[in-house]
């Protein structure tokens, strides 16, 4: 407890009050657990009936997984397309040619500017009045998670570049390497672990927004999840948001474990001169960063 | 350029909406975010608990699963309804499930926020006879307020855009759901796209400019 | 370097994943060809609509995938060996899937209307669908549609069948001020149905059937359609816009279900316990194949 920086160390007195405070806050949140059971239990949700699905095979191999694939085909698609997209227009933003920088900063601030589901409805009809009829859900999700991730991500490589000290590239020109070079040599290679753990935090958000493919029809795990076993086993629809719900926290929390991970590692490391930049969705770095679904 | 005018009034009742929920969404989410982190923070194990399973389950749910199970798990299956107009009720849902999902996130900025208080200025406030609540009120908070304006301007100015996934909770109403209307019914149409997003970006971008500004002026040097 | 190296082989994985995904294989001039010679073919139902098509295991089942079933059989020459591929077609990408080719044919609740019809080729229709309004089984306040005024009902995205209730002709019918309730499908319609946040759904009559016998057969809830239907909605096969070819083969075939009895079977089959509906005798009159 001392290490925080609110309380010291309790005392005889605080340690009273604290496990009153305890006694108080494990009857309230009882209360509250209890509550919900009891509503739960008017509505008939503990019944077996609709929890059964669940433990059968096929609703997992007819369901369940083959959402998951379509919720981690258009979350691989755009979590590739978005690294990309960030590393390009990242270091555009750093060129030192006004007209790369610019334009390339325009594009950047403006799709992190746009509410993600008005651009992807956009591209979803966009698409076959440009293209030609045919099925643009997964383009257009994976599209529209490109230039919204991929613009945050430009934001992150941006900031891991600069974040590296100017001693390193000071040195490196010095050495008599070009421009190119002290990028792809020194930069870079620094800024890369400093970035890694903004990176994967930016990764957890594009896979949670790849939900929004429900709304455009996109065969995913919540459309699975959320539509087809609710329709098949009648009542089954806060059993069936239960079970697609901890898949999901389940997959995010292992993204972000590793997001941990990789910031404890690039911390020891000593490799680098940069220290980690900040996950975009905690600590804003701008307008619009970070956060949407 | 014809069809943003002629669907003009249509989408801006849409847009009102969406400017509706999300200043409802502010107030709820931010006094959320707070009871959030004063659990986090709190001496209490079980409180702290509480709160991080709180904000590892909500924060981890992609948002339009939180807004879909608010309409058809919370209001259409346990039964929780605000209001016999559909409408309000549809609204209230909404909220419900944008606040909840929010509130984590105002509820981590806050967190980092105090994270950035040096430990060494508590300990100083104590060494000069400070109680608890002296040093919260006069050396911590006023400190870790100035490290979080910009953060939860972020977080703020994401909700706003947010509130385009109401329709996920069956409240047909917001721009979004207007958008797809009319292009059902018109087929896509370029200028109404660019108008919602400059209408966005009209209440996003000052949100942006003033938590920067606010929050260079109040930095502290360190 | 390891990392950059690792990068490329995913995205080098993704993409022939995705190009995989869209290649295809020898293409046929019609699907009637593709049935009769490939013996394979792709069929778009709907997965969440109970008793039309609904996915219960690895294939969907209902009124709608018998009578494919059927119509793919004659389409062979009464041979069962053809290798069929399900496919969900939802209300919002029916049209989209025929035109590409990721559906060969579609049968799911599919009403043919004048603007469908540029778009699509529909074959049949192979049974005439009404309009009609579901309530709680315990409601006696709603006993006719012109009861809805005042009432709370559902507006599903994507269908029209509530602008037939709160929008005067030609769009609508009866014009009346009802409340709407949003919803994304049918089924959670239902769901708000059940839960008292909304009075009635209104649509099809075999979907509305469809749901009221799931409901009662699972014992999940208790549902009543009124039986007083207000429009037709005649149920097509979906072709790809042009295949006239095959929209005339698909037309032999709903004869020949109709005259050797299976429509009527397959009809009590699926509807028999619902009230108010009654199996038809006789094939509906075909849209021209166009």
């Amino acid at each position: 407890m001392s290490s925080t920086v609110l309380f010291d160390a309790p005392g005889p007195r605080a340690r009273l009050r604290n496990n009153a405070l305890t006694l108080v806050a494990v009857i309230a949140l009882a209360a509250v657990a209890y509550f919900v059971y009891v509503k739960f239990d008017q509505k008939g949700q503990w019944q077996g009936k609709i929890w059964k699905p669940f433990t059968e095979a096929t609703t997992w191999t007819e369901f369940i997984i083959p959402g998951l694939l379509g919720t981690l085909e258009a979350a691989g698609l755009g979590a590739v397309c978005a690294l990309a997209f960030g590393a390009v227009f990242g270091l555009a933003r750093l060129s030192d040619h006004r007209w790369i920088r610019i334009p390339a900063g325009t594009v950047v601030e403006t799709f992190r500017a746009i509410p993600l589901l008005l651009l992807i409805f956009f591209l979803a009809y966009l698409a076959p009045s440009v293209l030609g009829s045919g099925d643009y859900t997964l383009p257009a999700l994976v599209l529209g998670l490109t230039l919204y991730n991929g613009s945050v991500l430009a934001e992150v490589v941006r900031a891991g570049v600069l974040a590296v000290p100017r001693g390193q590239s000071e040195a490196a020109y010095a050495i008599g390497l070009r421009k190119g070079g002290v990028m792809r040599l020194v930069l870079l290679p620094q800024a890369v672990t400093a970035m890694m753990p903004a990176i994967v935090s930016q990764l957890v958000v594009l896979l949670k927004d790849t939900a929004l493919g429900y709304i455009i029809a996109y065969v995913d795990l919540l459309n699975y999840g959320f539509k087809i076993i609710p329709a098949v086993f009648f009542g089954s629809l806060v059993p069936a948001a239960i079970v697609i719900g901890v898949i999901y926290i389940g997959l995010n929390m292992a993204l972000s474990a590793l997001a941990t991970w990789l910031e404890k590692r690039s911390r020891r490391s000593r490799k680098t001169g940069a220290k980690p930049i900040a996950a975009p969705g905690v600590i804003g770095m701008g307008a619009g960063a970070g956060l949407p679904q | 350029m014809d069809d943003l005018i002629e669907y003009a009034p249509d989408l801006a009742a849409g847009f009102l909406v969406n400017v509706k929920i999300a200043l409802v969404c502010a107030v709820i989410s931010l006094v959320l975010g707070t009871v959030l982190v004063s659990f986090r923070v709190s001496p209490t194990p079980v409180l702290r608990a509480a709160g991080t399973v709180y904000v590892n389950v909500v924060r981890n749910t992609p948002l339009t699963l939180v807004l879909a199970f608010s309409a058809l798990g919370l209001s259409d299956t346990i039964g929780l309804t605000f209001s016999d107009e559909p409408s309000t009720n549809g609204f209230w849902l909404v909220v419900l499930g944008l606040s909840a999902y929010t509130a984590t996130f105002v509820g981590e900025a806050l967190r980092s926020g105090i994270n950035t208080v040096p430990l060494g200025q508590a300990e100083a406030a104590r060494a000069i006879g400070l109680t608890f609540l002296q040093s919260l009120r006069l050396i911590i908070l006023p400190q870790a307020f100035r490290a979080v304006v910009a953060p939860l301007g972020s977080v703020m100015i994401a909700m706003i855009k947010n509130t385009t996934v109401a329709l996920a909770a069956g409240y047909l109403a917001d721009s979004a759901f207007v958008m797809k209307d009319t292009f059902d019914d018109t087929g896509v149409s370029i200028p109404i796209f660019i108008g919602l997003v400059l209408a966005f970006m009209a209440v996003t971008l000052p949100v942006g400019f003033f938590t920067g500004w606010l929050s260079r002026r109040l930095a502290v040097v360190r | 370097m390891r990392l950059r190296r690792i990068g490329a082989v995913l995205a080098v994985t993704a993409m022939s994943a995705s190009l995989a995904a869209c290649g295809g294989d020898k293409t046929y001039a019609t699907v009637a060809e593709k049935v009769k010679d490939g013996k394979t073919v792709v069929v778009g139902t709907k997965w969440d609509q109970p008793n039309l098509g609904l996915k219960k295991g690895a294939e969907p089942e209902g009124y709608d995938v018998d009578v494919a079933k059927y119509v793919i059989k004659e389409l062979a020459g009464g041979a069962d060996d053809v290798d069929i591929t399900w496919k969900e077609s939802a209300s919002s990408n029916r049209e989209a899937f025929l035109a590409n080719g990721t559906v060969d044919i579609i049968f799911a609740s599919y009403s043919i209307t004048d603007s469908r019809k540029e778009k699509v080729t529909f074959g049949g229709p192979y049974v005439v669908a009404h309009q009609d309004v579901m309530v709680r089984g315990d409601d006696t306040a709603i006993t006719k549609p012109t009861d809805l005024a005042g009432k709370r009902i559902c507006q599903a995205a994507g269908s029209n069948s509530y602008k037939r209730i709160t929008d005067p002709p030609p769009d609508g019918e009866l014009d009346l001020d009802a409340q709407l309730v949003g919803a994304a499908n049918y089924s959670e319609c239902v769901a708000k149905l059940t839960g008292n946040n909304l009075d009635a759904v209104t649509t099809d009559d075999l979907i509305l059937a469809g749901f009221a016998t799931q409901a009662a057969e699972q014992g999940g809830g208790n549902f009543k359609i009124l039986g007083q239907p207000f429009t037709d909605e005649k149920y097509g096969v979906g072709l790809k816009k042009g295949d006239t070819a095959t929209c005339e083969a698909v037309n032999k075939a709903i004869t020949k279900m109709y005259s050797d009895g299976t429509a009527q079977q397959l009809f009590t089959k699926w509807f028999g316990k619902a009230q108010g509906l009654t199996a038809p005798t006789s094939a509906p009159t075909f849209e021209p194949c166009a």
